[in-house]
């Protein structure tokens, strides 16, 4: 069994217990929310011992060369020793810009940066307060066409964040970002391939992000976004996309309400049903898929099943932190 | 040296072009489907192929006990020859539609079929 040595302390691991699940069952406050090797909130480093290779996947080359790994993804084979991690290798800060609702539930949060970032959109940050409680927010902007950072961020009951960006953050204070991460984001290279997004709730943000450094990139071929919501006040963005639409023939945006009798304009019937049913062949198309977690897991399903690459589609689930106090089981 | 299968039929890039037709035909199919961890659908694909490229007679590590190791959980969970002869159909399907030779797809089929006692854990 490998022992975990952090801070002054050396913990038993039990078997096939992450590094993260060890700390966190014997009362060490460590940071995570997706405990799925997504968010990179749970990133430490080792100091001593040998890292799996699985728990520094899709980290950069940087990071892994000091021993940074995912300790939510982190079984150790033998004895290891590890620390929080240097701040200054992860996190810069910023300062925040405005505030506005969107949607009665959805605020836009602009933030500027310490020292400019370079990333792609429809990438995510780790945005960090002053006690230290950290979330992850995709990215809402477009590198070139935004001068400042932006998010969206979704009033959640008891989302210990969200509340506090609702309620108590102010203009002018500064937040520390982590990243830019993942890889749900445009490539150019290809610009006539079909293109097709499908998102719920705050997903949009990053989906009309990619759509708007798409068509910035000069895609030419289809781009087709659906956003899916109960109620039509959460299609926040419907005016801007349909702007968009209007000035762009290869660009597509339908608001889908899967509430009662939608008002004209907006397609009957959750974002993904109504997104296969107009585009049931995907052979060739990317896509790309944000929001809450059985949507994107089962519209990934579909789409591989009618017909696209799995290496095409991009998936980026909105994992939340207050449903993921138990350990994920083991892989089988 | 005689050709193996595995290149006569093109190697890789045969594996390739059936791995995601089988892949999407075992999905599809809900008498098997619900024996697939689809969770991580990247690491299904690529047990898919690494299973593909032994039966095809191709480099790998795969091995007996390995089929063994990843299928006992499911034989506990109620798989039985019904479910291998299923997606054994689904890959005759696979090699007729990718319009594979009938010799060579017979000898495919055999290899797979051998595998039947180890999938099963008997």
């Amino acid at each position: 069994m490998a022992t975990v040595q952090f801070n002054d302390s050396a913990y038993e691991g039990q078997p096939s217990e992450t590094v993260l699940d060890t700390l966190l069952r014997h009362g060490e406050e460590a940071n995570y929310s997706c405990r799925k090797g997504s968010c990179l909130n749970c990133m430490m480093q080792a100091v001593e011992g040998a890292v799996p290779e699985k728990a520094q996947a899709g980290l950069r080359d940087t990071l892994r060369a000091q021993g940074y790994f995912l300790s939510c993804l982190c079984r150790p084979e033998s004895d290891i020793s590890v620390v929080q991690g240097e701040d200054a290798a992860l996190y810069q800060r910023a300062v925040i810009l405005s505030r506005e609702l969107l949607a009665p539930d959805i605020c836009r949060v602009v933030l500027e940066p310490a020292t400019p970032l370079y990333y792609h959109a429809g990438q995510f940050l780790n945005l960090r307060r002053r006690n230290g409680l950290s979330r992850s927010y995709s990215l809402a902007c477009v590198p070139n066409l935004d001068r400042y950072l932006e998010f969206h961020i979704k009033r959640l009951a008891g989302g210990q964040m969200s509340n506090w960006v609702f309620d108590e953050m102010q203009v002018g204070e500064s937040v520390d970002i982590q990243g830019p991460n993942g890889c749900c984001f445009y490539l150019p290279g290809d610009p006539g391939q079909g293109l097709l997004m499908i998102g719920n709730g705050t997903g949009l943000a990053p989906l009309a992000a990619i759509a708007r450094d798409a068509l910035n990139d000069g895609h030419n071929g289809p781009i087709r976004l659906y956003h899916g919501s109960r109620a039509e006040g959460g299609l926040y963005l419907q005016d801007r996309l349909l702007d968009l639409a209007a000035a762009n023939a290869n660009f597509s945006y339908t608001g889908c309400l899967s509430g009662a009798a939608p008002p004209p304009g907006h397609a009957r019937g959750r974002a993904e049903e109504v997104a296969f049913g107009e585009i049931p062949d995907l052979a060739g198309w990317r896509v790309y898929l944000c929001g809450n977690p059985p949507m994107v897991e089962g519209a990934k399903k579909r789409a591989f099943l009618a017909g696209a690459d799995l290496k095409e589609i991009y998936a980026d689930a909105f994992e939340l932190k207050e449903l993921r106090a138990a350990p994920r089981p083991a892989p089988a | 040296m005689a050709d193996t299968i595995y290149q006569k039929i093109g190697g890789e890039a045969a594996v390739n072009a059936a791995v995601d037709m089988f892949y999407r035909k075992v999905l599809s199919d809900d008498h098997i489907s619900g024996y697939l961890d689809n969770t991580d659908m990247d690491a299904q694909r690529e047990k898919q192929k690494a299973f593909l490229t032994m039966v095809f007679g191709g480099p790998n590590e795969y091995t007996g006990k390995d089929l063994r190791t990843a299928h006992a959980k499911l034989v506990e969970q109620g798989m039985d020859d019904s479910h291998f002869d299923a997606v054994a159909g689904h890959l005759q399907d696979t090699l007729s539609e990718l319009g594979v030779p009938a010799d060579i797809a017979g000898e495919i089929m055999t290899v797979a079929a051998g595998t039947r006692s180890e999938v099963l854990n008997r």
